[in-house]
C-alpha cells in the first residue's frame, strides 16, 4: 500500500510541482504555509482535482496519468479523507455517517451499521451513534470523521489539517489518539498541516512545501534540527542565517560574521536557538566572539520567557526570562547587545 | 429622543404602512362584500366543486412534473461546468417574465394541431393536446416550473459542495451522491420551491385560457371560473375567490409549519 505521486498543477497564482513517495504503513506529513499548495496536492491524490501533468500510483495501480489518458474517478479510489471541518453529513446520524462508505460499496445496511458501531467504539464514541452530527463536540466530530474514513479499510488515508479546527486542549487528546490509530493503520497516510507539532508528533517523514515546490524533506528530527528555509526555521523556533563557511567562522550573506565551533567551508546555514542568545544593555566584558549590536523590534510573552525579535546586521530571536526582561528595562526600540557562544551555533551545508 | 432600535423613521414608516394597506385591503374587501347569507348555496352550486377539484389536480400534476424535470435542471444550472450555462439560465427563467398569454400562444404554436410538434402528434398518434385537461397541466407547468428551478438552484448553490467531495471519497458515484447527499441537503429548498410552484400553478389564468380554453369540467379551473362568474354573477365570483384564497392560504400555512420554517432556518445557516 505504497503511494508514488508526481503532481503538476497550475491554478491561478499557484504553480504546484511536487513528487511524493510513501511506503506501506508510513505517515508522511506535508508541512507548509497557507497557499503553498498542500490542499491542492491532497485534492489531486484524492481524485477531486485533475492534475495538468504527472502520475499518481498506489500499489503499482495508476490512478492518474494525464499523458496516458488514465484517470480513476475519486469514488473508485481506495482511500479515506478527513477534512479540517469534520464535514459529517448533517442529515444522517453519526452511525450512518460512519456506515456511509460501506453502503456505497454495496455492503448491506445491518452489516454496515455493525461495522460502523465497532469503529465508533474504537475511536471512543461508543453509544453516540444515534446522535446528529450537530450534537457532537468538535473533537467528537473529528473522531467520527476518522472512523468514517477508515471504515472501508482504505489503501491510503489523507488527512487535511485534521486538528486545526479544534481548541488547544482537545487538539492534544485527539492528536494522541490519532497517533495510536495511525500506528495501527496498515496503509499509507498523507497528513497535510501547517502545524509543525502535528508533523513532529504524527509523521515518520516530513516534506516541506512552499510556493508549490518541495523545499526540504527528511525525518521530523532532521527537519527540526536543520531547517533549510526561514519558514521552517521560524516554525521550529530557530534563527536561520545563510552564509559561507571559512574555517571556524561563517560570513553571512546578509553581512556580518558568526564564529562557530567546527571548521566549515562553502555555502552553509548557521542556526541559532533563541534560548542561547543572551542580551546586554552594554557591550559585554571579556571577549566573546559573537557580539552584535541590535535593536529590539518585538517582544511577545512565551510562558515564563519573553521572545524578543532583534533587528540589526545579524537578525536573531532571543528568549529571555520575564525577570531579566524587566531588570534590563527592555521595550521595543531598545538598543541592546546580543551574544551567542560559538559552541551554541549549529552549522550545516546548504 | 427616538429609540433608534425600535423606532421606524417616518420616511420609511408611511410608505410601509401604505404598502401593507394596499396589499391587505383588497382581501378585506373580499371578506366584507362576501354574500355570507347565500354562501352555502353558492358553494354547493354545480360547477364549483368541479372547478376546484380540477384546479387542485392540475396544479398538483404540474408541480410533480416540475419536480421531475426541474430538480435535475436546477442541478445542471448549479453544479455542471458546461459552457452556455448562463444562457441556459436566462432561457429557463423567461417564463417568469413572459406574459402568460404569450406563453399560451407559444404553446399553441408548438403543440397545437397545426403546431411544430402537435401536427406530428396528431398525424402519428391521433393525439390532440389543446383544449384538454393535459393542456391545462402543460400550461401551468410552463408558467410555474421556473419558480421551482430558481428556488432549488439557489438552495444548491447555498449548500456546501464539500459534502459532495466527501461522498466521492467514500465511494459514492455522482448519481449516488446526488441521491444520498445532495437531495437531502437541499430538501427544504425543494419543499419551498414546490409550494411556490404549486401556488403559481393554482392561480394560473392567461396561458391556461389561451392554450386550454374554458370548458367546464375539463379545462375550467378556479381562476377561469372566477373570471367567467364576474361577467354574469359577481356574488358567485366573490365566493369562488374566497374558496381559492382559503385553499392557497391554508396550504401555505400547513406547509409553513412542516417545511418552510425549516427551509428558512436551513438557508440562514
Amino acid at each position: 500500500m505504497s503511494l508514488a505521486a508526481a503532481v503538476r498543477v497550475r491554478r491561478g497564482a499557484l504553480d504546484l510541482d511536487v513528487d511524493l513517495g510513501i511506503a506501506d504503513g508510513e505517515v508522511l506529513a506535508v508541512l507548509g504555509p497557507n497557499g503553498a499548495g498542500k490542499s491542492t496536492l491532497l485534492r489531486v491524490v484524492a481524485g477531486l482535482l485533475c492534475p495538468d501533468a504527472g502520475r499518481v500510483a498506489v500499489d503499482g495501480a495508476v490512478w492518474d496519468d494525464p499523458a496516458g489518458g488514465v484517470r480513476v474517478p475519486p469514488h473508485e479510489r481506495a482511500l479515506g479523507v478527513v477534512f479540517q471541518d469534520a464535514l459529517l453529513f448533517p442529515h444522517l446520524s453519526v452511525l450512518d455517517n460512519v456506515a456511509f462508505g460501506l453502503r456505497t460499496r454495496g455492503v448491506r445496511r445491518p452489516v454496515a451499521r455493525q461495522a460502523a458501531g465497532r469503529w465508533l467504539a474504537r475511536v471512543g464514541l461508543e453509544g453516540l451513534g444515534d446522535r446528529r452530527p450537530d450534537e457532537l463536540s468538535g473533537g467528537q466530530a473529528q473522531r467520527a470523521a476518522l472512523a468514517r474514513a477508515l471504515v472501508g479499510d482504505p489503501a491510503l488515508l489523507l488527512l487535511d489539517e485534521p486538528l486545526s479546527a479544534l481548541d488547544a486542549r482537545t487538539r492534544l487528546t485527539v492528536r494522541a489518539e490519532l497517533r495510536r490509530h495511525l500506528a495501527e493503520f496498515a496503509g499509507s497516510t498523507v497528513l497535510v498541516t501547517h502545524d509543525p507539532v502535528d508533523a513532529m508528533a504524527l509523521a515518520d517523514r516530513v516534506v516541506v512545501v512552499e510556493d508549490g515546490g518541495v523545499v526540504q524533506a527528511g525525518t521530523p528530527l532532521e527537519v527540526s534540527r536543520a531547517p533549510r528555509t526561514d519558514y521552517v526555521a521560524r516554525l521550529v523556533g530557530l534563527s536561520l542565517l545563510p552564509g559561507t563557511g571559512a574555517g571556524t567562522s561563517v560570513r553571512l550573506d546578509g553581512g556580518g560574521e558568526v564564529a562557530v565551533a567546527e571548521e566549515t567551508s562553502g555555502p552553509v546555514f548557521a542556526a541559532v536557538r533563541p534560548e542561547s542568545v543572551a542580551l546586554y544593555l552594554s557591550r559585554p566584558d571579556g571577549s566573546p566572539r559573537n557580539v552584535w549590536p541590535a535593536r529590539l523590534v518585538g517582544a511577545t510573552p512565551h510562558g515564563a520567557t519573553v521572545r524578543c525579535e532583534l533587528a540589526g546586521e545579524v537578525p536573531l530571536v532571543a528568549d529571555v526570562t520575564a525577570t531579566s526582561f524587566a531588570e534590563l528595562g527592555l521595550a521595543p526600540g531598545s538598543e541592546v547587545w546580543a551574544s551567542v557562544k560559538a559552541s551554541e551555533v549549529t552549522v550545516y551545508a546548504r | 429622543m427616538r429609540n433608534r432600535r425600535s423606532g421606524v423613521p417616518a420616511p420609511l414608516l408611511i410608505p410601509a404602512s401604505l404598502g401593507v394597506a394596499f396589499l391587505v385591503l383588497p382581501l378585506v374587501g373580499l371578506l366584507v362584500r362576501a354574500p355570507w347569507g347565500t354562501l352555502w348555496s353558492q358553494l354547493t352550486a354545480p360547477g364549483v366543486g368541479e372547478a376546484l377539484r380540477l384546479s387542485l389536480v392540475c396544479a398538483t400534476a404540474a408541480t410533480l412534473i416540475s419536480l421531475v424535470l426541474g430538480v435535475p435542471l436546477a442541478w445542471v444550472l448549479a453544479r455542471s461546468r458546461a459552457r452556455g450555462r448562463s444562457v441556459l439560465r436566462a432561457l429557463v427563467t423567461v417564463p417568469l417574465v413572459l406574459p402568460p398569454v404569450v406563453g399560451g400562444v407559444a404553446l399553441f404554436l408548438v403543440l397545437g394541431r397545426q403546431g411544430i410538434i402537435g401536427r406530428w402528434l396528431y398525424d402519428v398518434a391521433g393525439i390532440t393536446i389543446p383544449f384538454t385537461t393535459p393542456a391545462v397541466v402543460i400550461a401551468e407547468t410552463f408558467v410555474a416550473m421556473p419558480f421551482l428551478v430558481i428556488t432549488v438552484e439557489g438552495a444548491l448553490r447555498a449548500a456546501d459542495a464539500r459534502f459532495e467531495d466527501v461522498a466521492a471519497t467514500l465511494g459514492a458515484d455522482r448519481w449516488t451522491t446526488f441521491r444520498r447527499v445532495t437531495l437531502p441537503l437541499v430538501a427544504p429548498g425543494i419543499a419551498a420551491g414546490s409550494v411556490l410552484c404549486w401556488a403559481r400553478a393554482l392561480g394560473e389564468f392567461g396561458a391556461t385560457i389561451t392554450f386550454a380554453g374554458n370548458f367546464p369540467g375539463t379545462t375550467q379551473t378556479m381562476p377561469l371560473a372566477v373570471y367567467l362568474a364576474l361577467q354574469r354573477d359577481p356574488e358567485a365570483a366573490i365566493v369562488l375567490s374566497l374558496v381559492l384564497m382559503a385553499v392557497s392560504l391554508g396550504t401555505l400555512l400547513l406547509l409553513r409549519d412542516r417545511w418552510l420554517g425549516r427551509a428558512g432556518a436551513g438557508m440562514a445557516a
